[in-house]
């Protein structure tokens, strides 16, 4: 039921992102610019504006918002911590140090950023894992992974320091991320991969389910630990990879927007994984409309705006409970 | 009468072709200032937050940051033309701009004389000005060259204090080509682009005057507390008050004012006794 609403909800939002932005485009005029073909030069321009700019935007909001938040609440089960988030195992550091190194190494054109942030995501995360399997339990490798975010902080932060002034500014930039640069090329992959490899994540809701009670007893439940971890942790690194790659590092959602749906629904990982999905991709698309209006004609960073937001609300809604 | 007539059309049509944008957008200061200087402010519709000379230029609608503009927010204002420096980006957004049909013209943003001499020629050929800035440049070579006619020879130290720490400017920063071109000798000449600066280093190099911006004397909390600082007290410069405290877009913006910045900071580096203490 719940999930139905907030479908509703994501398609209305995603009506008035679309319609929003610097360039005014009448809500009612949408459809005649999507179909007709004798259009005026204005609504030429209207059109290349809402197809090659917004409507990239905002599927990107979507597919993002969606994989960082159902990667977020698999990850919260997985650790059994409701401080866990994609970036735990050093995917987003491990993308920034890849994007950094293509920033300050690389040809000025910026060719390799995506690639190696990508890259560079999922070699954290393999490392990290190898690390992390050596010791038995998920302790180790949530050290594991602390220790790998440490050290891809302290390079990129060598790299920060060898870099010029314009290579400084692009990455702090890229760090603060960004739906910006969204094409119907880079969604063409992302959608598709996000949507199937996130389908995958939500049939594991019955070993999710069992991990909340505790690893010995899942065991005893009759799910096997390590091939488990193994699918779980693969999976949050193949969804989240490409996306830090894309979209630079957005922080919070994964985090949050699972509690919040949790608190409302309970934590039955059969109804929560594909509520958070949807309820995700609702966040970074409001987050994202945000940044888009709110200083027109420029634009915020998105990261801040999910923070900025996200933050205080979430307190407010935790303290509501209390109360 | 016939002939007339169709000259008459002929250079219509000319000019009809070639009418000049009136609706300009600025990605980047530099050029910014240009467009001011050559007296076609009036025609920006719009630019970005790094153009904040002259005074005009901020009141104008502004697209963000040149290096993460916003493509919609470039599109909203109608340009007929974007005039953007190569280091407004991201790339993406550059593509979408002219995807979309908005026509950009790109200049070079370098610190040198030539960079500047281009700056200037392409905003006046893409604006269609009647005057091409030749005159302009000429003029700022000409000063430029009387002025670096005398070098200072003075070794100097340029500090900038952006986040609470002194960041020294080395080889290929914009404070480098400045010193360069007014004679004085960089002390940081081992080092490349702005980077933090070691108290220690900075002792045992013993500028004998450091050069600093505005901005820097500020968020350093006034001259006094600057001169207190790590890495600037106890230097001959310190100590003798040769410290030459600059506006930061007149001595980094490398503009159309190039000539009264390096006039401005020949005086300070040239003065015998300079009132630091004041």
């Amino acid at each position: 039921m719940l999930l139905l609403a907030l479908l509703a909800c994501l398609l209305l939002l995603a009506l008035i992102a679309a319609a929003h932005g610097a360039v005014a485009i009448p809500l009612h005029a949408l459809p005649r610019l999507l179909l007709a073909h004798d259009l005026t030069e204005q609504e030429q321009l209207w059109r290349n504006v809402l197809v090659q700019i917004r409507l990239p935007r905002v599927a990107l909001a979507i597919v993002a918002g969606g994989g960082l938040t159902v990667t977020g609440t698999a990850m919260q089960a997985l650790f059994r911590n409701p401080l866990a988030e994609p970036g735990l195992i050093g995917i987003a550091s491990g993308g920034a140090l890849g994007a950094v190194a293509a920033i300050v190494l690389g040809a000025p054109g910026l060719f390799w950023l995506t690639p190696a942030a990508f890259i560079g995501s999922l070699a954290a995360t393999a490392l990290c894992y190898q690390l992390g399997q050596r010791r038995p339990g998920m302790s180790s490798l949530l050290l594991a992974g602390v220790a790998i975010n440490v050290i891809c902080g302290s390079i990129i932060g060598l790299f920060t320091y060898v870099a010029d002034d314009a290579q400084l500014r692009s990455l702090t930039f890229w760090n603060m991320g960004s739906l910006a640069g969204a094409t119907w090329t880079q969604l063409a992959f992302l959608g598709p991969w996000t949507l199937a490899l996130s389908l995958l994540l939500l049939r594991e809701w019955r070993a999710l389910n069992a991990l909340l009670l505790g690893e010995r007893e899942a065991q005893h439940l009759g799910f096997a630990l390590n091939p488990l971890r193994r699918r779980l942790i693969v999976l949050v690194a193949l969804i989240v990879g490409p996306l830090v790659a894309a979209t630079g590092v957005i922080g919070f959602v994964g985090l949050v927007v699972p509690h919040l749906v949790r608190l409302s629904l309970g934590a039955d990982h059969r109804w929560l994984l594909p509520n958070t999905l949807v309820a995700g991709a609702i966040a970074l698309s409001l987050a994202d409309w945000l940044a888009r209006v709110v200083v027109i004609p420029a634009e915020l960073p998105i990261g801040i705006v999910t923070s900025l937001i996200g933050g205080p609300f979430f307190l407010w809604i935790l303290t509501r409970r209390v109360a | 009468m016939k002939s007339l007539l169709s000259v008459v059309f002929y250079l219509a049509s000319l000019t009809a072709l070639a009418a000049p944008p009136q609706r300009v957008v600025s990605l980047g200061g530099p050029l910014t200032e240009v467009i001011y200087a050559l007296n076609a402010g009036d025609r920006l519709v719009g630019d970005d937050a790094s153009s904040l000379y002259p005074p005009a230029a901020t009141k104008l609608p502004q697209v963000g940051y040149y290096r993460a503009f916003s493509v919609e927010g470039v599109v909203a204002l109608h340009p007929d033309l974007v005039l953007a420096s190569d280091q407004a980006g991201p790339p993406a957004a550059m593509a979408q701009l002219k995807q979309l049909g908005v026509k950009v013209v790109v200049l070079p943003a370098g610190a040198t004389l030539d960079a500047l001499e281009q700056r200037v020629h392409g905003v006046a050929t893409a604006l269609g000005l009647p005057d091409d800035g030749g005159k302009m440049v000429a003029t700022i070579r000409q000063q430029v060259t009387a002025l670096t006619a005398t070098p200072s020879n003075v070794r100097a130290l340029f500090v900038m204090n952006r986040s609470g720490k002194l960041e020294g400017a080395g080889k290929e920063s914009t404070a480098d080509a400045m010193l360069a071109l007014a004679g004085a000798r960089n002390v940081l000449a081992a080092q490349t682009g702005y980077k933090p600066l070691s108290a220690e280093a900075a002792l045992s190099l013993a500028p004998d005057a450091i050069v600093t911006t505005r901005m820097s004397i500020d968020a350093s909390g006034g001259l006094q507390r600057f001169l207190a600082l790590p890495g600037v007290a106890g230097t001959p410069a310190a100590r003798n008050g040769r410290v030459v405290v600059m506006d930061d877009l007149l001595l980094l913006g490398f503009g159309p004012r190039l000539p009264e910045a390096l006039k401005t900071l020949k005086a300070g580096l040239d003065a015998p006794s300079p009132a630091a203490a004041k």
